[in-house]
């Protein structure tokens, strides 16, 4: 497959937020404010990336010749809750007012879906090294841009004149299906 | 969560204390399988599984377990669990399991699980546990439930349930005619808009609730006031 194809199939068609539904709970929780957004945003690139290259080895050079497939999904999750724990850390000691910030977001990482997925995704479409990268870098990009664009839109909502039962989640899934439609004209591009 | 003050019958705590419309806990495969019933049905009977059981592990080796290294424990109970279920609906109902897909893996990220057990069956015995597990997983289910009924009804037109044994339709019911279905709603799009309905009723409900309590209370304060009103007046009639 074409990588440029998979880059932005991953980034804008199939969106992981606005199409797959994955990694809602940070979407929803850390989208009230832009700097949050953005933080949460390069975060889970850092972590998607890492955990997932990280499982795609461990599947085929692990699991695979030990013949132990079905026990992958155990596998990754302990990766994943591994890698998250290190990374908290590792945020902490250099940037405490990162970790101020993103507060309790950070270890609920490990139960964002969007990485299990994305670990899960590249062994059941039985990507290569080079599609598992491509793959691992575009699908949190496409969570990163649409959380930031979501978070601006919803700083703006913040200010507005909503109805007392709307306020706060409801409308922001009102703003979520109308960016589903704008999203959804990217369906032509490839 | 605290625990809710006073005692709320059956219907008003699924409301209440719905993880999906009123704490946003699992919303992923909310929005994602609800196409139709069959999907929410089977993805709720997993979930009910996998999070009684989870809660009955967890509360039995919540005690044993280390303070630091607890959520990976919990993680690991969760995954065994998701696995085995995962293996015996692709034997028994392979159709639903390649339709619900990497849902019921993802299951083991599914925020209500870790959730109800870092914030309930650690610190519960095993039979609170276990309720618990199953009220959360039914309450789950029915917000499942409500948000498929309503985007098969208006995107299909039909509601319509199989056997996911051997994929027999039990039974077929055509409500909306043909020319006057919601396509929309099978998309993400509906998806997104069934949900901001649902929560905002969810929400209207907490709302009108808490304004009645808060008459309730005011009248009560009322009546105590007026009471005592009253009493001084005796009183200083008396005294005349």
């Amino acid at each position: 497959m074409n990588l440029l194809t998979l880059f932005l199939s991953a980034l804008l068609i199939n969106n992981v937020i606005l199409s797959k539904f994955i990694g809602m709970c940070p979407f929803m929780g850390v989208s009230t404010k832009l700097s949050s957004a953005v933080g949460m945003g390069v975060a889970v690139i850092f972590v998607i990336f890492g955990a997932s290259v990280l499982s795609w080895a461990l599947y085929y050079y692990c699991l695979v010749p030990l013949g132990l497939e079905y026990m992958k999904l155990i596998c990754f999750i302990l990766l994943i809750a591994a890698f998250v724990q290190f990374v908290e850390m590792f945020i902490k000691k250099n940037s405490p007012s990162l970790y101020k910030s993103l507060g309790i977001y950070l270890p609920l990482i490990t139960t964002n879906c969007a990485v299990l997925y994305v670990a899960l995704d590249n062994i059941s479409q039985g990507y290569n090294f080079i599609e598992t990268l491509v793959n691992s870098i575009a699908v949190p990009a496409g969570f990163m841009l649409v959380l930031v664009i979501f978070a601006t839109i919803r700083e703006r909502l913040a200010g507005s004149d909503t109805p007392e039962a709307w306020k706060g989640n409801p409308i922001a899934f009102v703003v979520a299906a109308i960016m589903a439609i704008a999203f959804s004209a990217f369906a032509g591009l490839v | 969560m605290s625990e809710p003050v006073k005692k709320r019958g059956f219907w008003s705590e699924m409301i209440y204390n719905n993880p999906v419309f009123g704490l946003y806990l699992g919303i992923c495969s909310t929005l994602a399988i609800t196409t139709t019933l069959n999907n929410a049905i089977g993805m709720g009977v997993a979930v009910i599984v996998v999070l009684t059981i989870s809660n009955i592990v967890i509360s039995l080796i919540a005690p044993l377990t280390p303070d630091e290294i607890h959520i990976p424990v919990y993680i690991v109970v969760i995954a065994t669990l998701v696995t085995v279920v995962g293996m015996l609906m692709q034997a028994y109902t392979p159709e639903l399991y390649s339709t619900l897909g990497t849902f019921i893996d993802l299951i083991v990220v599914n925020c209500i699980i870790l959730g109800r057990a870092e914030a309930y069956a650690c610190s519960h015995n095993v039979a609170e546990s276990a309720k618990d597990g199953l009220m959360m997983g039914l309450s789950y289910t029915f917000s499942l439930l409500a948000m498929s009924l309503i985007r098969q009804l208006l995107g299909t037109g039909v509601i319509e349930l199989s056997n996911p044994m051997n994929n027999q339709v039990i039974f077929s019911l055509r409500l909306i005619p043909e020319a006057f279905e919601i396509p929309v709603f099978t998309t993400q799009t509906g998806a997104f808009l069934t949900f901001a309905v649902l929560s905002a009723l969810v929400a209207a409900y907490k709302l009108n609730d808490e304004k009645k309590e808060k008459a309730a209370a005011k009248a009560k304060a009322d009546a105590a006031k007026l009471a005592a009103a009253n009493a001084a007046k005796a009183k200083v009639k008396e005294a005349a």
